[in-house]
Parts: C-alpha cells; structure tokens; sequence
C-alpha cells in the first residue's frame, strides 16, 4: 500500500493524523529525517504546539529548507493547524521567530472578547477555484489565524469575529487552519482527494 | 460562528464503559470501541473518554482503549483520568488523544495545567471540574472521582486554572451526575462569568431541553452520557431535536 510521511514535529496529534491516513487505505510512517521529508511522494506537516518552538525544532532538524522547497515546487504535501501557520513568515504568537516563508504573511491573534482557543466546529466556505476544500463544517483548535488568502493561492475561509482563512491550496499542496483528520467523514473525503490528487502528481 | 457541540462521554474501567449515579453504582455499558463508532455515526461532534479505573491493573487498559478507539474515530478524544504529568499526558497523545483531562493531580498540583500548556498547547489542555453544590451557597471542586471534597472554590479555580493555560473547561455537576434532572444552570453561568475559554457542561441531561437551556446558560458544548448508553435516545434524534428548538448544530 501506498506510504504517506508524517513529520514528527515533536508532540503533536500525530496518532490522530495516522489513523485517518491508514483509515483511507495507506500506510503512515513518521520521520524528522531531512532527506526522507524532502524526497517523500506524499508528505503531511502536523502541527500542534507553539509557532515558535516547532519553527526551531523544523530549523534545527533540516527540515525547514526541505519543506520550504516542496510548498514552493507545489509537491504533495498536507499541512495541518500550526502547520498552516508555519508556511507563514512569522506569527504573534511567537514575536521574533521565523517561519517557513513560503506565505507573505503574518500569524495573528483572534481579537479581544472572543471565545479562545477557537475550540470546535465552524463552517467553512470554499473560495473560487478551491479543488480540494469544498463547503462544509470543520473542527478547529487555534488561538492564532492567518488573516487574508494570500497572492497566488486558492482559499478557504470561516469566521469567528471576522473571515479568517480555514484553508489553502496551491499545486498539490493543502493547508488546512482546521483538523480535516478529525472532521468526521467530510474531513476525511477531503483527505481523500488529497491523497488521490498526490497520487496524480506523482 | 462556532456550533455547539455535543459530546458523548464514556466513563472507562478496565477497557469497559461504565457509568453510575454521583459517581457511585458503577454499571456495565459496552465496548468502548463499539460505543465511540457508533455515537460517530449518529453524528457525535467529539468524544470524552474518562479512564475511572481504581485500580493500576485497570488503568493499565487505558492506553489500549485510546489506540483502538482512535482507530475508528475521524473525531476530536479528549481523554483523562489519573493523569499527573506531562510524561502520562504525552504517553495519552501518542496513543491517539488530541487533548488531556486532568482533574485531582490539577488540584494537587495546580502547575500542571501550566507544564501541560506549555509543552503541548492550551487547546491540549482540558480542566475536568468536578463541583458539589455548598449548603451555604456556592460550589466547592470535589476530587478523587467525587469521594473527596476539598473547601476549593469551584468558580474561582477555573479561572485559575485558565489563567494558568487550560483551554477549556469540562465542567461536571456532581450532584446532578447521573440523575436526569437537568445540568447545573447557574454553575454554568457562574464559571461562564468568570473564564473566555470554551466550557463543556456535564452532569444531569436527560434530553434536548436540558441541552438547550446549558447551551444558553453559556456552555459551549454538552456531554451526556447515561441517556446515550441506556438507548434512550441517539446523538441523532437529539441534534435533530435541539435543531427543532432553534439551536445551530452541525450537520
């Protein structure tokens, strides 16, 4: 059965990451080695913890350079979360550090007076030319958020006190803010295409 | 705008559900694997599984379970029970939960939320709050499974303990565990007032106007457990009831 690499960004929700990729019918394995992340057919970049402690761990690792090329090249990868908001420059959550950079942009906080984390399910709306994300209803679990679809790439929004952007798609990449693993069947057909699209491009 | 969720709980000893009254009189109710894939079905939006084993040989089961209920879940688990550090947080995380309940070990040792928000994050970070109504008014946190009361005040250690990085606040009535008669509104508002971070209402449900009114009391999600096990009702039939009564639910 076709392989599918997990980074191991250190303790994240990777069991929950793994089940839905077996439960599609393909085998997870997960790595921090920087050749296998960079030659993976089809790669996913979890992400639960802080923007700043996992951007230096992907530093320290090698990672950072390997996954940087691949977002950039459009190749089959899967971010979820915080691995969203790695492919960003920098983050408030983590004044000073860097990111992957492969998005213009800068994490923010949710404004003052909502409930956060943003804990739960929220509906999300497919952007034009989305071919992934379709509309539906996801499970997310973020304090911080990227604010606008950035140049270049197709997008997903939802909203809690204002838009904020649930997904991102661009080649055979997908960046998902919300957990497609743990959004019930909608996330996991969509993890489906995913993997099916990858298939395609490899 | 985030949609309310409801959440079944299995209350797991030695790899099997049970559940009782305030917390006493456990009964057997299944498999939890065959539970957690079925309230899947009827459209569960998270699941809680609360590992209650008295015993170390039945808390041995606990990681098996999380590993073999992860297998079939395309869900949020929060899971707890008996967890004391960051090291039994990471072993439940690695097992197949996607947050950590902790409960008596918090009261004991309040830095624990902190050392668990730092390592694994607040949406990681669950408060399991079990408060016992005062006969002079208020709510004291009762500990050790509901055996022991402590003169911690209910309302005033959740906002501690958001303070100190719980993301989110799985908040049970003790005196209505188990009873049907309804969740406990003004705990609920009491704690809503005092934390901004998601509150999970617990204790007392028997159908969708109980639902209803913890949801307006300010709950952001609602457990239930005894009226789903004893086949009263489905996550289904009670969504769609909730939906009836002009609440948003996931579809």
């Amino acid at each position: 059965m076709s392989e599918v690499l997990i980074v191991r960004t250190g303790t994240a929700n990777l069991a929950s990451v793994a089940a839905a990729v077996e439960r599609a019918g393909c085998a997870a394995r997960l790595s921090d080695d920087p050749g296998e992340v960079a030659a993976a057919a089809r790669l996913v970049l979890p992400g639960v913890g802080a923007f700043g402690p996992v951007a230096a761990r992907l530093e320290a690792l090698g990672l950072a350079g390997p996954l940087a090329r691949r977002i950039a090249d459009g190749r089959p990868t899967l971010a979820v979360c915080l691995g969203l908001q790695l492919l960003a420059a920098a983050s408030e959550e983590s004044p000073g550090a860097r990111g992957l950079g492969a998005l213009p942009a800068t994490v923010t906080r949710f404004a003052a007076g909502l409930r956060v984390p943003h804990l739960g399910w929220n509906r999300v709306a497919a952007g034009v030319g989305c071919r992934f994300v379709g509309d539906g209803e996801a499970y997310f679990a973020n304090s911080f958020k990227l604010d606008a679809v950035p140049e270049g790439w197709r997008g997903a929004t939802a909203e809690h006190g204002a838009p904020f952007v649930a997904a991102l798609e661009r080649g055979a990449v997908l960046a998902c803010q919300f957990h497609p693993e743990l959004s019930g069947p909608w996330g996991q057909r969509l993890i489906e295409r995913w993997l099916a699209r990858a298939a395609e491009a490899a | 705008m985030l949609l309310p969720r409801l959440i079944p709980c299995l209350d797991v000893d030695s790899g099997r559900v049970v559940k009782g009254i305030r917390f006493q009189g456990l009964r057997d109710a299944g498999d939890p694997v065959e539970r957690a894939a079925a309230y899947a079905a009827q459209g569960a939006d998270e699941l809680v599984l609360l590992d209650v084993s008295a015993t170390p040989e039945g808390r041995g089961h606990a990681l098996a379970t999380v590993r073999a209920v992860r297998r079939v879940l395309p869900l949020p688990l929060a899971v707890g029970g008996g967890v004391r550090s960051a090291a039994d947080a990471e072993r439940l995380l690695e097992a197949g939960a996607d947050k950590v309940a902790v409960n008596t070990a918090a009261v004991v040792r309040p830095a624990l939320i902190d050392e668990l928000a730092a390592t694994f994050g607040r949406q990681c970070t669950v408060l399991a709050l079990d408060a016992a109504r005062r006969p002079g008014g208020g709510w004291e946190t009762v500990v050790r499974s509901g055996r022991e009361r402590t003169a911690l005040d209910a309302v005033a250690w959740a906002a501690e303990a958001a303070g100190r990085g719980a993301g989110e606040i799985l908040l049970t009535s003790w005196d209505r565990d188990g009873t049907g008669e309804g969740y406990d509104l003004e705990l609920i508002a009491a704690v809503r007032g005092a934390v901004a971070v998601p509150i999970i209402a617990s204790g007392g449900a028997a159908g969708p106007a109980h639902m209803a009114a913890a949801l307006a009391a300010g709950a952001d999600a609602v457990l239930a457990a005894s009226i789903l096990h004893d086949g009263h009702t489905t996550v289904g039939e009670l969504k769609r009831e909730l939906a009836g009564r002009g609440v948003e639910v996931r579809s």
